[in-house]
């Protein structure tokens, strides 16, 4: 079977300033692990050979879900299972909950957190392989290489995002709490994931993502989610996007768009329109989605395919933003398009 | 170094010393004994290491053992069953048929467990999500749903009633008994080879090559050996020995000694104190390749000047070609009222089991080699060992352990086998070789790609006058079962619909891509799918409706196809009524709304070959029976149980010949040390050979139990039966004995009781000319399948719906394992439509490389998108067969592939030749045929 190769010290701090300091002593010789579902799997494939690995586990300060306040607060460590079944969040950020529960399968979401999707790592045919594979291949930019087997030119890495949790968290107007023995920051996402698939985010190897802010949605804020997948579980976005818009006596206002698992950062559609929600409005957001959206062979499936969904997953997710009845079916169509709305 | 750590699995507290590095996995496994978790991918994406902690089902194969809480609970399949018995899921797991090789199925039965536990009735929809991320190879989880259903029942209270009849005529046979190893599989207690663990074992890991084509100018192995942990590094020098399946045919090596054919292929082996050291060494052996052009496909094997795998081969690079003619086809061909014409193109797939292959090679101090391998064929691999290793046969023992699923991927002797032999004999001490995930995949032996042209045509009857075919197959780089693939490819499709005239030429190319070989359906899956397709195309032609089609040109029972094979029985026309009318078809076909379709398609199937792979004048299948003064029985034969549960079908004829429970049978199967010769779980050979070797030798016994108890009883032999534990007069059912007391009487009147059985090949089957007798099977199954789909127009994704499938298996000896052996074709079928594809390089540098060897990028289907399957068995009873019984384990596969593509004509008018039906693919045909018809 695949062992993981190298051993390592497993620390187990129970704050996060314990954690702090464990960055601080190792620096990237460490590495912080909660769920390790992403992790776990990396070192397996030889892309970490960490010396220490920071356990974030036991820090149950990083396991709350604060939905009080004008601006909900949700612990780095709380599990994908329970964002996806828990009756708060369902109720207060149902596209978020639909999206956390459309993450791999059933095991996965009770490991995962919600912190280590937000910073999972980018993905590409290429990199999640076995060294051996990797080898063969003559290695990538990612790990060991020089080249990028997918632009073929370059020397930018172009893994993708790959998060079910980033686009929806990115149109929710997201922030995510870094903190670090200079102190504490809060990013929101458009400001937090880099278009780099060596490293996608702006967290320093010092720093540690605590907890995730999200506005409380306005009323009248219509929000959807939508994964295009081959299988109903286990597989990672061929492509997904949230959307959200305020629905204002049927206008639609402040809209937002953010496209994924096509590069390494997930992709926020510019020049969006406002106006009457109606078939035309709809078309040319499906229209600019189109032109903007440039899918990659990062991913293992039809590129032009990938690109000719998104008009079709735009307009699905308006569909479910708007309440009307779409073709939604989890995990029962051979490629599961699923939406939600608030 | 190593820790102690505090574990609490299945409420005991465990202190175990354990590297950081350790998955809580390789604890429980390696250090613990709790070896029901099972590695299946490697890295989290098939859940066969599913465990409880804290009710709650995670992935042990993804968990540091270090990094579970010592107050956590770890619940594993060990821990499920209590002491009064099992648990409602393992129950009801066994009694649905849901255990069929059962290597996934601790990890389902535990998701199943936690899912009850919070949710007592679940619907369907529920359960399919709960076992979404447990993948099952077998079951097509249609028994795992019925399973899961009825757990929720027998702790909701309900009251649950086993059906207890067997079939008219019969104590035991036909009725829905438990699976001899049932409870062995739902406890987690059925040994598997990675189970097994010797004092002092070695482990190995083989270097592979990561050139596609190359050849080896020299290999140093001089740092790998002085690596400490290092016991014996091996290089193809020490078994240079060719060997391969057919005998004709032997063209691979244990480790290759001067080129390498495909990326993975075997160069050098290492054993190691463990498998990391093992691995790391293989890092320091140095080889120096000289790359060679790599060919991709068959059409640029064959070109002239393309540089040969096999230099100085008379034929090149053609494997093998086969060109057969019946009747006169052009002429039929240019008077035909009707011709379609199709250019099909499947892509190879893997078969993908959930247990990678794993061996356990043993030399004792007798000078004994004991080999435990997840092997389907422990013969082969006898003779295989005997020949490469040069050592006699007699000094050989090959035991095949529980196998975690094969579908013909673990047919071929391997390579890993051989070199753990003679690393074993070499070193003195036990070896293991356990492959990882990727290792399975360069293993192979998958089903064939092939490119298929045909030309179909008929009269204006809809009477079916000629066919003709051009098949071209990517073989890969070895000939494995090339030899037959090749003749099947042709040779299979001339029933149950025949025509009057055929011609077929079908070409086997090597390749550089890992060897391609027999997958569940051998040869003709491919060929039927585009036939079917033919079919579908001529009925529109001609304005029939499709399975009336089918109806006109039915071959019939007792009756010879156009190329020689005799047909015994033939069910295919009640299998086309029985779909017909359970899918509405007659109602629904063509009327459904635009996106919605239903299609039929048929086939038929071999049950075992008529010849052997080896020619030879001795059983293909021998039995060894006998029954002690206990009451007991045992029954020893060849045979592999792969899952599709061959223990049981011997322990049932036999229990039904000797009136005793089969409770009360054992069996010892796949031992060659202590089971007769069978030849192995291929060409759905062994519910009809080891059984008509079975029947044969319990009736022998049962005659010498007949004359002591008629003796005793004083009545005639001739009217004495038995069944339910007893042997009785039938004039008086009254007088009689217990079969115990009959074997005793047995025993006393002619010494030990025991008998043999054999199979005997009828040499008189099969077409009267060269190659005729290959495809000659002693009888035939027939299947007949409906499929409905919905079509997504804008995504061209393809949903399932619903997939009727009656098939006709002679005579259902045990009902729930023939379903299981249907809805698991059916899965396995449709996966190949749907999403499976062995395809490479990516477009990047190595052409040869295959596109991510796991289960992550080969996606297998899961339980949510799976189609409903509903099984209909269909009884022929077939002259020829054991009880009237024929195969069921392959033949139900072949239809799903046409009848889907047929189904999704009839949704959205569009042909779709190549699979799998990416939805790409469906959209780009949609569109296509909306720029044709807008056009027009």
């Amino acid at each position: 079977m695949l062992r993981i190769a190298d051993t390592f010290v497993i620390e187990r701090p129970r704050t996060v300033e314990a954690a702090l300091a464990l960055l601080a002593t190792h620096g990237e010789r460490a590495r912080l692990v909660a769920g390790g579902t992403d992790l776990l799997v990396n070192i397996k494939h030889g892309l970490h050979a960490p010396e220490v690995l920071v356990d974030l586990k036991a820090i149950d300060d990083l396991r709350r879900i604060d939905l009080d306040g004008d601006v909900y607060e949700i612990g780095a460590l709380v599990g994908i299972h329970t964002l996806a079944a828990h009756p708060g969040v369902a109720a207060a950020l149902p596209a978020l909950a639909h999206a956390a529960g459309l993450i791999a399968g059933p095991q996965l979401r009770r490991m995962g957190t919600l912190g280590g999707n937000v910073c999972l790592d980018t993905r590409c045919v290429y990199i999640n392989q076995t060294p051996r594979w990797r080898e063969a291949l003559g290695f990538c930019i990612k790990k060991d290489g020089d080249t990028c087997h997918v632009t073929g030119v370059g020397k930018k890495c172009v893994a993708a995002a790959s998060n079910d949790t980033a686009p929806v968290l990115w149109v929710l107007g997201a922030e995510v709490r870094l903190v670090s023995p200079r102190g504490e920051r809060v990013v929101p996402l458009d400001g937090f994931y880099r278009n780099d698939g060596e490293r996608n985010t702006v967290l320093e190897p010092d720093e540690i993502l605590t907890h995730v802010r999200i506005p409380r949605p306005a009323e009248t804020r219509r929000v959807a989610y939508q994964k295009l997948r081959l299988r109903g579980a286990i597989d990672y976005p061929m492509l997904n996007l949230a959307l959200a818009f305020d629905l204002d006596g049927g206008e639609v206002r402040d809209p937002a768009l953010v496209i994924s698992a096509i590069a390494a950062r997930p992709r926020p559609i510019k020049r969006l329109p406002e106006g009457p929600l109606g078939d035309d409005l709809v078309e040319q957001f499906a229209e600019l989605a189109y032109k903007q959206t440039r899918p990659l062979t990062n991913i293992n499936a039809d590129v032009q395919w990938r690109r000719d969904m998104v008009p079709v997953l735009v307009r699905r997710a308006f569909a479910a933003a708007r309440g009307e009845p779409h073709r939604e079916a989890t995990g029962e169509l051979v490629v599961a398009a699923e939406a939600s709305r608030l | 170094m190593k820790t102690l750590i505090s574990l609490t699995i299945n409420g005991e507290l465990h202190e175990v010393a354990a590297r950081p590095n350790h998955t809580l996995l390789e604890v429980l496994r390696y250090d613990l004994g709790l070896t029901g978790s099972k590695q299946g991918c490697d890295k989290g994406d098939c859940g066969a290491c599913t465990v409880l902690v804290d009710g709650q089902p995670i992935l042990s194969c993804t968990t540091l053992a270090a990094m579970v809480p010592p107050d956590a609970g770890v619940t594993t399949i060990e821990g499920l069953a209590g002491p009064d018995g099992l648990d409602p899921v393992q129950e009801a797991f066994d009694r649905c048929g849901a255990l069929q090789c059962g290597f996934c199925q601790s990890g389902m039965m535990l998701s199943a467990r936690a899912l009850l536990d919070e949710t007592p009735s679940p619907s369907d929809e529920q359960i399919r999500q709960a076992l979404g991320g447990n993948l099952c190879r077998c079951t097509g989880y249609t028994q795992i749903f019925d399973a899961v259903r009825l757990a929720a029942r027998i702790e909701r209270g309900e009251p649950v009633v086993y059906d207890p009849r067997s079939a008219d005529g019969y104590a035991v046979l036909g009725g829905r008994h438990r699976k001899a190893d049932g409870h062995l599989k739902a406890t987690g207690r059925a040994i598997y080879a990675d189970d097994i663990s010797l004092p002092r074992m070695l482990h190995g890991k083989i270097l592979r090559s990561p050139h596609p084509h190359a050849e080896i100018a020299a290999i140093d192995t001089t740092a790998a050996e002085a690596l400490p942990g290092v016991v014996a590094v091996l290089t193809g020098d020490a078994l240079p020995t060719t060997y391969g399946v057919i005998p004709w045919t032997m063209d691979e090596q244990a480790l290759c000694t001067d080129r390498v054919r495909f990326v993975g292929d075997e160069v050098a082996a290492v054993v190691a104190v463990d498998e990391e050291t093992a691995q790391r060494a293989l890092g320091l052996i140095a080889v120096d390749y000289r790359p060679l052009p790599a060919l991709m496909t068959p059409e640029e094997a064959l070109a002239d000047d393309a540089p040969l795998l096999f230099p100085g081969r008379r034929k090149g690079n053609l494997t093998k070609r086969v060109a057969l003619d019946f009747g006169e086809v052009d002429a039929a061909l240019d008077s035909a009222h009707a011709v379609v014409e199709g250019d099909y193109y499947f892509e190879g797939t893997a078969h993908a089991p959930i247990e990678p292959h794993c061996v356990v090679a043993e030399y004792d101090a007798r000078g004994l080699l004991t080999v435990w391998s997840s092997t389907q064929i422990p013969h082969y691999v006898h003779r295989t060992l005997a020949r490469v290793l040069e050592l006699p046969a007699d000094r050989i023992r090959v035991i095949q352990p529980a196998l975690g699923g094969a579908f013909g991927g673990k047919s071929d002797p391997f390579g890993h086998e051989l070199v753990a032999a003679k690393l074993a004999m070499q070193t003195g001490r036990p070896v293991k070789f356990l492959l990882d995930r990727e290792e399975t995949f360069h293993t192979h032996r998958g089903r064939h790609p092939m490119r298929m042209k045909m030309r179909l045509a008929a009269d204006a009857e809809g009477k079916l006058t000629a066919l003709d075919s051009d098949i071209t197959i990517d073989g890969g780089a070895y000939t494995s079962f090339g030899l037959v693939t090749t003749y099947y490819s042709g040779q299979l499709l001339t029933a149950p619909t025949g025509y009057a005239t055929y011609r077929f030429d079908s070409k086997r190319a090597f390749t550089n891509k890992p060897p391609c070989g027999p997958k569940r359906g051998h040869g003709s899956v491919q060929p039927r799918f585009a036939f079917e397709i033919q079919l579908d195309k001529m009925a529109e032609k001609l304005g029939i409706d499709p399975i009336e089609l089918r109806r006109r040109n039915d071959v019939g029972p007792d009756a010879t196809t156009v190329n020689g094979q005799r047909i015994t029985s033939n069910g295919f026309l009640e299998c086309l009524r029985v779909v017909e009318e359970a899918s509405g078809w007659k109602e629904r076909r063509g009327k459904l709304p635009y996106g919605r379709g239903l299609g039929v398609a048929g086939s038929m199937y071999i049950s075992g070959t008529a010849y052997p792979v080896y020619p030879n004048e001795m059983p293909q299948s021998g039995v060894q029976l006998r029954v002690d003064r206990s009451g007991r029985a045992h029954v020893m034969c060849g045979a592999s149980d792969i899952g599709q549960g061959s223990d049981t079908m011997l322990s049932l004829i036999v229990a039904e010949e000797l009136g005793i429970d089969p409770s009360k049978v054992a069996v010892t199967s796949s031992d060659t040390d202590l089971s007769p010769v069978d030849l192995g779980a291929y060409s759905s050979r062994v519910t009809f050979m080891a059984g008509l070797a079975c029947q044969e030798a319990a009736r022998a016994v049962a005659a010498k139990i007949r004359e002591a108890v008629g003796s005793t009883l004083e009545v005639p032999s001739k009217e004495l039966a038995c069944g339910n534990g007893r042997w009785f007069w039938l004039r008086d059912p009254t007088r009689g004995v217990t079969a115990a007391e009959a074997f005793v009487l047995a025993e006393a009147a002619f010494g030990t009781v025991g008998a043999t059985g054999g199979y005997r090949t009828d040499t008189s089957l099969g077409g009267d000319y060269r190659g005729g007798t290959i495809g000659a099977s002693p009888a035939y199954s027939f299947t007949a399948h409906i499929a409905e789909v919905e079509v997504d127009p804008e995504t061209g994704a393809v949903r399932v719906h619903k997939i009727w499938a009656a098939h006709d298996c002679g005579f259902a000896l045990n009902p729930t394992l023939v379903e299981g052996q249907i809805a698991g074709s059916v899965y396995m079928g449709w996966a190949e439509v749907a999403m499976e594809e062995q395809t490479f390089a990516y477009g990047g540098p190595n052409p040869g490389l295959l596109r991510g060897p796991n289960l992550l990028d080969y996606r297998i289907p899961t339980a949510v998108e799976t189609p409903e399957i509903e099984c209909f068995v269909v009884e022929s009873l077939d002259p020829t067969g054991p009880y009237g019984a024929k195969e069921a384990g392959e033949g139900p596969l072949h239809p799903v592939l046409p009848a889907v593509a047929n189904a999704i004509h009839d949704a959205v008018g569009i042909r779709l030749d190549t699979l799998p039906f990416h939805p790409a693919r469906v959209r780009e045909a949609i569109a296509a045929r909306a720029q044709r018809e807008g056009g027009s």
